[in-house]
C-alpha cells in the first residue's frame, strides 16, 4: 500500500525528465497510473468487510510519538477510492483540457503531487502525520488555483484559499496536539482506544474546537466558504478533482475518522450539525443568483459539503450511512457537471449563463450526460441523487433534538438545488441559442469519457445500489460507527413521510425554477435583495482583516527592528540587566557564602592591575591605548586562570586575546579620528547601563560559585574521561566527546559570524 | 608596515608557530591544548606573517581560501559523525580503534580526534576570515 505513494511520488517528479515522445504522452501515462492504483484499491474491496485488511507501522521519531503509519479500513477505502477513480477520469480529461497551455509539466506535476497527498492523507493512521498530508494539499491546491498566475484575480484567490486554510490546518495541529497531549500518543489506535478519556478530558472543548477549524475551512463550511467559489479560478480540472470531488472532502475525512473518537458528545452534535445546516442553506441560497457556470458549482458544492458535515454532525447510524452514500454521490455528479463546465467553456469561449443556450444542437452528447447529473444533482428518480436525498431526509427525520429546525432548511435548500439544477439545464442546453463566435462542437473523445463514466454510474447505481451498499458503505459505516450495521439500498421506500418530502421538495423546485424562467423579474428582486442584505461581504472583511494585519505588522516592525545597531544591544543589556536583578531581588539571593582568604601579593596586585586597566580603557582618549588597556586586562585574566591551573582555559585566553588585538589593529588605522559625538547625557545613560550590567554580571559570577545545581556531572566528567572516553584532558574530553554537540553549534554559530562579517565587509575582489 | 627584520623573522616563525599548534591539537587529548586552542594558534600564525606583509597579499598567496578550511573542518566533523551512526549507535558516540605497533603501546584513533581535526580547521578559516575581512583594502 505505501508503495503505491512511493509510485506516485516517483511518477510526479518523473514528469520533468521524461524523454520528449514521451513527455507529449504524460497526461495518459499519469492516467495509467491513476488507473492501476484505482484497480489496486478495487481488488481489495472484498478483503476490507469486517476489519482493516493492511496496517502499515514505519518507526521515524518514535520518540515524538511520530511514525508513519497507515491503514486501509472501509473509511480510506471509500476515499481512496474517490482519489484514484475520479483521479483516473479527470487526468484523461486533463489531457485534452490542457492541450492548448503552455506550463503542462507543472500543471500535471502538482495534480499528481496532490492525488499522492490526498492518498497519503486518507490513508494516515498518525494523525500528525495526517496533518502533514494535509498541508500538502493545501500548498498543492493554492498552486493550481494560480495556475493562470498571470491574472491578478487567480493569484488573489490562490492566496485567499492558502491563508485560510493553512489557518485553518494550524489551528487543528494545534488541537491535534492539544488531545494528543491528553493520551500521549498520535497514533489513531490510540485515540479511538483512549475515547473515553478524551471526551472527559478538560482538554476535550478546545480540542475539539480547533480541530474544527480545520476541518470547517478545508471542506469551506460557513463562515469560511468564500474561497471556494474564489477557487474557481482553477483550470476546469482542478475544481473538479480538488475542489469538488477530493480536497474539500478532507474535512468530512477527517471528522469520519475521529467520530469515533470525539464523536457522540452533544458540543459535537449541535456544533457540527449547525455549522453544516448553515452552509448547506448559504450553497444552496447563493447558488440561485448565480450568473457564472462554475460559480453555480461552486455554491453547489458547498451546499454539498455543508449536507455531508450536517450528517456526521448528527452522528446517527443513519446519518452516517446516508453521508457515505452522498459522497459517492456527490463525487460522481459534480465531477461530472465541473468537466462539462469547462468543455462548454473550452468550446463556447464563456461560461456566462446569459450568454449561453441551445447547445443541444451542437452538443448533444453533452446534454445528456449533464442532464444524469444535474438530475443526480436535484435528487430526481432514478438516479443515485434521489437515493441519497431519500436516507438523507431519513436521517434528518431521525436526528435528535434538532430534528424540525434541521428539516425545514433541508427541504429548503433542497428546494433550491432541485430549481437550480432544472435552470442550468435549461439555459444552457435549451432555449434559443445566442451567436457564438465559433461554432461549437463536441470533439475529443477525451473530454466526453470522463463525464460519461461518471455519469453512467449515477444512473446505473441508483438503479441497483445494491452492491455499492454492501461492498463499500457497510464497511465504511463499520469504521465510522464502530458496529456491525446492515447496508440495504434501495431505490423504492414506499410511501413513507420521506417520499412525501419528497414530492414536496420536486414540486416546490420546479415551481421555483418555473418561476425563475418565465418571470424575469424574480430573479432580479432577488439579486437586488441580495446585495442590500448581503452588503458586507465575507470575502470584503476577510480582505479588510488582511489589511490591517500587514498595517500593523510594519508599524511593529518599525517599532522593534529600527535598524540600529546600538540600541539593539542597549535593549539587550537593559532588559538582561533589570530581568536579573529583578531575580536576584525576589529570592533575595544576597548571600553570596564566599569565604574571602588572602591570595599572594602577585595574584591581588594582578586584580588591581586589571581593574585599573579596564577603568583606564573607559576614560582613554587614544584608541591606542584603550585597546591596550583592554589587552592588558584580558592577559590578565588568563593569568589568574593559571594560577587557578585552568590551563586549557588560560591559553585560549591568551589566543582570544591576541586575536581581538590583532583585529583592533587591522581596524584602528581605517577609523576617523577619535572624537566625542555623543552629549554628556548619552554618555552619562551609557555609563549607568554598563554599570547596571557589569554589576549585574559580577553577581551572577560570584553566585555561580555556590550554585551548583548538579554536583555529579563534574564528578562523572572526571570519573569517566579516561576509562570511558580514553582521554586524559577532561577538559577536551568535553568539548569532544561528552559535548560534541555543544562545540558543532559554537563552530556553527562562529562559522556564521565570520560569515557574517565577510559579508559586512565584502568588497568585488574579495572570494570566500 | 614594511620591516625586513619582522618579514625574515615571519617567514620561520609561522611555521614554528603551526607545528606548535598541530602539536597542541595531537596531544590535545591527554594534555593542555586541542583543536579549538590549535586551530587559534594556526590561524594566528598565518595572520602573523600577513601582518609582516600585508594581509591582502597574504590571501593572494595562500590558494586555499578561508571558506575551504572552514568547510573542510565541518566536512571532517559531518565524517566523524558517520562511523557512530552506521554502528547503530547514538550519533555522536565516540567509537576508537587501536592501531598496534612494534614498540609501545599502540596508537588510538577515534571519532572524538577526527571531530578535532574538523574543529581544528573550522577554527582556522575562521579567524582568517574575520581578519582577511577587516585588512582587506577598501574600494
Amino acid at each position: 500500500m505505501q508503495y503505491i505513494l512511493i509510485v506516485y511520488l516517483i511518477v510526479s517528479f518523473g514528469i520533468f525528465i521524461l524523454p520528449g515522445w514521451l513527455k507529449k504522452q504524460k497526461a495518459l501515462l499519469l492516467t495509467l497510473v491513476q488507473l492501476g492504483a484505482f484497480i489496486y484499491f478495487a481488488t481489495r474491496i472484498p478483503e476490507i468487510t469486517s476489519m482493516p485488511s493492511e496496517q502499515i507501522f514505519i518507526s521515524w521519531l518514535p520518540r515524538l510519538g511520530l511514525n508513519l503509519e497507515f491503514v486501509l479500513d472501509g473509511l480510506s477505502m471509500v476515499f481512496a477510492l474517490l482519489v484514484t477513480g475520479i483521479g483516473t477520469l479527470v487526468f484523461l480529461y486533463a489531457k485534452a483540457y490542457m492541450k492548448s497551455y503552455s506550463g503542462t509539466d507543472k500543471f500535471f506535476f502538482y495534480l499528481m503531487l496532490f492525488s499522492a497527498a490526498m492518498l497519503g492523507l486518507v490513508l494516515s493512521a498518525n494523525l500528525i502525520q495526517l496533518f502533514i498530508f494535509w498541508e500538502l494539499t493545501s500548498f498543492l491546491s493554492y498552486f493550481l488555483i494560480s495556475f493562470y498566475h498571470e491574472k491578478e484575480s487567480a493569484r488573489k484567490a490562490a492566496f485567499q484559499s492558502l491563508y485560510i486554510t493553512g489557518f485553518g490546518g494550524l489551528s487543528m495541529l494545534a488541537g491535534i496536539v492539544l488531545l494528543g497531549s491528553v493520551i500521549d500518543s498520535y497514533a489513531l489506535n490510540d485515540w479511538i482506544a483512549g475515547a473515553d478519556a478524551l471526551r472527559e478530558s478538560n482538554l476535550y472543548l478546545p480540542g475539539l474546537l480547533l480541530i474544527l477549524v480545520g476541518v470547517l475551512t478545508k471542506s469551506a463550511q460557513f463562515p469560511f466558504h468564500f474561497w471556494l467559489p474564489g477557487a474557481m479560478q482553477a483550470p476546469a480540472p482542478v475544481s473538479s478533482y480538488l475542489h469538488s470531488a477530493t480536497m474539500v472532502k478532507a474535512g468530512v475525512f477527517l471528522l469520519a475518522r475521529l467520530s469515533p473518537v470525539l464523536g457522540g458528545t452533544p458540543e459535537w452534535v449541535y456544533i457540527i450539525s449547525m455549522v453544516g445546516v448553515l452552509t448547506m442553506l448559504t450553497g444552496s441560497y447563493f447558488a440561485i443568483t448565480q450568473t457564472d457556470l462554475k460559480g453555480i458549482l461552486a455554491y453547489t458544492t458547498i451546499n454539498a459539503l455543508g449536507v455531508l458535515v450536517l450528517l456526521l454532525g448528527i452522528d446517527t447510524k443513519e446519518s452516517i450511512k446516508a453521508a457515505m452514500l452522498f459522497l459517492f454521490i456527490h463525487a460522481f455528479y459534480k465531477a461530472t457537471l465541473f468537466m462539462v463546465a469547462g468543455l462548454i467553456e473550452k468550446k463556447t469561449g464563456t461560461r456566462e449563463l446569459s450568454k449561453l443556450g441551445g447547445l443541444i444542437k451542437y452538443m448533444p452528447f453533452t446534454f445528456v450526460i449533464a442532464l444524469l447529473a444535474l438530475l443526480s444533482m436535484a435528487g430526481l428518480p432514478p438516479l443515485l441523487g434521489f437515493l441519497g436525498k431519500e436516507l438523507i431526509y431519513e436521517a434528518k427525520v431521525q436526528s435528535p433534538g434538532i430534528a424540525s429546525l434541521v428539516l425545514v432548511l433541508g427541504v429548503i435548500s433542497n428546494v433550491f438545488m432541485v430549481a437550480v439544477s432544472l435552470f442550468f439545464a435549461r439555459k444552457v442546453f435549451l432555449g434559443k441559442s445566442p451567436k457564438y463566435e465559433k461554432l461549437p462542437n463536441e470533439r475529443g473523445l477525451a473530454f466526453l469519457i470522463g463525464p460519461a463514466v461518471l455519469a453512467l454510474l449515477s444512473l446505473v447505481l441508483g438503479l441497483s445500489p445494491d452492491k455499492l451498499g454492501t461492498a463499500i458503505i457497510k464497511p465504511a459505516l463499520f469504521v465510522v460507527s464502530t458496529e456491525a450495521v446492515e447496508v440495504k439500498l434501495k431505490i423504492w421506500h414506499g410511501f413513507n413521510q420521506v417520499f412525501y418530502l419528497s414530492l414536496l421538495t420536486i414540486v416546490l423546485g420546479v415551481g421555483l425554477f418555473w418561476a425563475m424562467l418565465k418571470k424575469k423579474k424574480v430573479l432580479e428582486i432577488w439579486r437586488r435583495v441580495n446585495d442590500v442584505v448581503f452588503s458586507v461581504q465575507l470575502e470584503d472583511v476577510f480582505a479588510w482583516v488582511m489589511d490591517k494585519f500587514v498595517v500593523i505588522s510594519k508599524m511593529k516592525t518599525k517599532a522593534v527592528q529600527h535598524g540600529y545597531h546600538r540600541y539593539y544591544i542597549l535593549t539587550i543589556f537593559v532588559f538582561t540587566t533589570l530581568l536579573l536583578w529583578f531575580q536576584v531581588f525576589v529570592t533575595r539571593s544576597w548571600d553570596f557564602g564566599i569565604a574571602f582568604s588572602m591570595k599572594p601579593f602577585y595574584i591581588s596586585g594582578l586584580a588591581v592591575v586589571i581593574i585599573l586597566a579596564a577603568a583606564a580603557s573607559t576614560v582613554s582618549r587614544s584608541r591606542i591605548v584603550t585597546i591596550i588597556a583592554m589587552g592588558v586586562a584580558g592577559y590578565g585574566i588568563s593569568l589568574i586562570f593559571l594560577y587557578y591551573s585552568a590551563i586549557d582555559l588560560a591559553i585560549t585566553q591568551i589566543l582570544v586575546e591576541t586575536l581581538t588585538m590583532v583585529m583592533f589593529m587591522a581596524i584602528l588605522q581605517r577609523l576617523p579620528r577619535f572624537a566625542v559625538l555623543s552629549s554628556k547625557r548619552t554618555r552619562f545613560r551609557d555609563f549607568l547601563i554598563a554599570l547596571g550590567f557589569g554589576s549585574v554580571m559580577t553577581v551572577l559570577a560570584l553566585k555561580a560559585v555556590n550554585v551548583n545545581l548538579n554536583p555529579s556531572i563534574s564528578d562523572f566528567f572526571i570519573a569517566n574521561s579516561y576509562d570511558r572516553a580514553f582521554g586524559e584532558n577532561v577538559v577536551n574530553v568535553i568539548l569532544v566527546d561528552f559535548r560534541a554537540l555543544d562545540t558543532l553549534g559554537e563552530v556553527t554559530v562562529l562559522t556564521i559570524a565570520a560569515l557574517g562579517v565577510y559579508l559586512l565587509l565584502k568588497t568585488k575582489k574579495s572570494k570566500l | 608596515m614594511n620591516s625586513v627584520i619582522l618579514q625574515i623573522a615571519a617567514k620561520y616563525l609561522k611555521w614554528l608557530l603551526i607545528v606548535f599548534a598541530v602539536l597542541a591539537l595531537l596531544r590535545g587529548h591527554n594534555n593542555p591544548g586541542g583543536g579549538f586552542i590549535g586551530g587559534l594558534m594556526a590561524g594566528l600564525a598565518i595572520v602573523y606573517r600577513g601582518f609582516a606583509y600585508n594581509a591582502f597579499q597574504v590571501k593572494e598567496e595562500l590558494q586555499d581560501r578561508p571558506g575551504y578550511y572552514i568547510g573542510g573542518g565541518l566536512f571532517a566533523i559531518f565524517l566523524s559523525f558517520l562511523p557512530s551512526l552506521f554502528a547503530g549507535k547514538t550519533i555522536m558516540t565516540g567509537l576508537w580503534v587501536k592501531i598496534p605497533t612494534p614498540v609501545g603501546e599502540g596508537i588510538k584513533l577515534g571519532t572524538p580526534f577526527l571531530f578535532d581535526i574538523g574543529v581544528f580547521f573550522a577554527v582556522i578559516g575562521v579567524t582568517l576570515l574575520f581578519v582577511f575581512s577587516l585588512t582587506q583594502k577598501q574600494h
